[in-house]
């Protein structure tokens, strides 16, 4: 994902003399025929976040369209007042490409985990947020970010992740994609646990239990159309993300059934990091099990939520 | 180098001190002392230096200023509405539900690049333009003024590190260096010195100046880069509430509100030696 993303930025930097790319102190070699090509519109500035934002927006207060890669937790906490007011107060187009959102880190430990950035990075006026679930979308989403306008957050995948997109469903920034149709529950995802739902639905269907899978690629801004659509239909919601419960896309859907108000009330439960900084090492997917974030734990959780209420 | 302490104030400096002390009365608050170590840096930068046109804010010839220490702002809109870029009327609406003008300045606001306000910001916004300026090949130049207190925050060093590695020479970081930061002296809460030193360390060529002294700020911004290929560093030496007697060095002139008409005549007053 992170490769596809880098690739398509360079090929739209070698016709659009407006794409700047910025990088901290990436691995040797990234972009390397950008720079020899392109030297005077990539920079690596070091480690050093809240300068790279800054300058960011300068460039973009100028005309420039800026896209800016290193590692989620740093770009999100490290600069968090220079998204805040650089980009999000001037509201200029500077694209962050966040490597590693979620637990793809596991082996380096609770430092490189970006269990809260979308939390982070939803609280920003102006921000828009986007996490494709697979290196396919991705290529569909670039080419948009061009023109989009303000900042946005893009968060990466660990890379090599299962292709669940399909070119035939529509990709548009802001607008959510079934990608399963039930009217039991609807699973709501963002990013790489859109193949968890879709695993999920499948078992669930066996069972005679119908999920629509609804893939929340944008988290910001939020497609309350297509939420609000498909969670009328249905008894139960269930959020999946591989993010803390706080404030990340669990957090924006339960604002909007709250303030809807359905009657009968939905049912609903968000499956994602407990409010805990998550132990241990191992993989992606051994973290993943270790948080809960699983094809089981989502089965259970509709099956529970659907289950006749005893009080 | 003369001193900032004892040099005196012509009458144009002195007319932009009556217009600050009218604006912090009109909005019956501000940074006083901050406003006045500034006066003659930005007079010189708006009266002599700086390339642009005010009926054009925008207009992409110019040059980029940044008032990055942004609780300075009180001189930053004395100077903008002595050159047109706001009408006079909106200083007496500082602070005002209604008014243009608020506490630190707005990229709304005509002429203002960048909204500063949080220290440490307005040098990185001020690089990344001048690094479009270099891309760009536009001649344009980028003036940043800090302040010794932001002097404090990592991303001043973070920006002034880049600067030097790209030896932006059309970009210029002046310091106003009053020697007094919120709590108390520069020397006491967060030493900066040996400056000079650290600004030439990070690659820039550095000039020192007496930040009250227009001919001494004018033979230093008329003579830019200070050296070919670097990017430069001016530290003017100020006086925190230049001008007024009681204010100068005081730190209870930091910032104040409540300040009610007898205050702005007491201000008047004193400015005048009287």
């Amino acid at each position: 994902m992170r490769k596809t993303s880098l690739d398509l930025v360079y090929q739209l930097a070698k016709s659009d003399e407006r794409i700047v790319f910025i990088g901290s102190d990436l691995g040797v070699g990234t972009l390397a025929e950008f720079s020899r090509e392109i030297p005077g519109r990539f920079l690596m500035e070091g480690v050093s976040e809240m300068n790279i934002v800054g300058m960011a927006a300068g460039l973009a207060l100028e005309g420039k369209i800026v896209y800016v890669n290193t590692i989620a937790t740093f770009l999100t906490r490290r600069c968090f007042e220079q998204n805040v007011l650089d980009l999000g107060l001037h509201n200029v187009p500077v694209r962050l490409i966040s490597n590693g959102g979620g637990v793809v880190y596991a082996p380096l430990g609770p430092t490189h985990l970006a269990i809260d950035d979308l939390a982070i990075m939803r609280s920003i006026p102006n921000m828009a947020i986007v996490a494709p679930c697979d290196a396919e979308e991705m290529k569909r989403l670039i080419p948009q970010t061009v023109d989009y306008p303000g900042p946005m957050y893009i968060r990466l995948g660990k890379g090599g992740d299962p292709v669940v997109s399909s070119p035939a469903l529509p990709f548009q920034i802001g607008k959510a994609i079934p990608m399963a149709t039930g009217d039991d529950a609807l699973l709501v995802t963002t990013g790489i646990t859109a193949k968890i739902a879709l695993e999920a639905a499948t078992a669930l269907g066996s069972q005679g239990i119908g999920c629509t899978v609804l893939h929340m690629h944008t988290v910001k801004p939020l497609d309350l159309e297509a939420l609000l659509a498909h969670a009328g239909r249905v008894k139960a919601v269930v959020t999946i993300e591989e993010h803390t419960v706080i404030g990340g896309l669990g957090g924006a859907v339960a604002e909007v059934l709250a303030e809807r108000a359905f009657e009968p009330v939905k049912r609903f439960k968000r499956i994602g990091i407990e409010d805990v900084f998550p132990h241990g090492y191992g993989s992606q997917a051994s973290m993943m099990e270790h948080c809960g974030i699983t094809v089981e734990r989502t089965i259970a959780t509709v099956q529970d939520l659907l289950a006749p209420r005893t009080s | 180098m003369s001193d900032p302490l004892s040099i005196g104030l012509d009458e144009r400096s002195l007319a932009l001190r009556r217009t600050i002390i009218r604006t912090l009365g009109a909005g019956q608050r501000g940074h006083v002392g901050a406003a006045f170590s500034l006066v003659e840096i930005l007079r010189v930068l708006y009266d002599d230096v700086l390339r642009f046109d005010a009926a054009q804010p925008k207009w992409p010839g110019r040059d980029r200023f940044i008032l990055s220490k942004g609780h300075g702002c009180l001189a930053l809109y004395a100077l903008l509405a002595d050159k047109g870029f706001i009408p006079e009327a909106e200083l007496w609406k500082f602070c005002k539900s209604d008014g243009l003008l608020g506490g630190h300045p707005e990229h709304h606001i005509p002429g203002v690049e960048a909204s500063t306000g949080s220290l440490g910001h307005g040098m990185s916004i001020g690089l990344g333009m001048a690094l479009n300026a270099r891309m760009d090949t536009s001649g344009a130049r980028v003036f940043v003024v800090i302040g010794d207190g932001e002097s404090n925050e990592g991303s001043i060093w973070e920006a002034a590190l880049s600067a030097g590695k790209h030896r932006l020479e059309n970009f210029c970081v002046l310091t106003d260096y009053n020697k007094h930061q919120s709590y108390g002296s520069t020397a006491e809460v967060q030493d900066l010195e040996p400056l000079v030193d650290k600004w030439r360390a990070f690659g820039f060529g550095v000039v020192e100046v007496n930040g009250h002294d227009v001919g001494q700020l004018q033979a230093a911004l008329r003579a830019l880069p200070a050296e070919t290929g670097r990017p430069t560093a001016v530290i003017c030496h100020t006086v925190k509430g230049k001008g007024i007697k009681f204010a100068e060095n005081n730190m209870e002139w930091h910032h104040q509100n409540k300040v009610g008409p007898q205050d702005v005549e007491r201000l008047l007053a004193a400015l005048e030696g009287r």
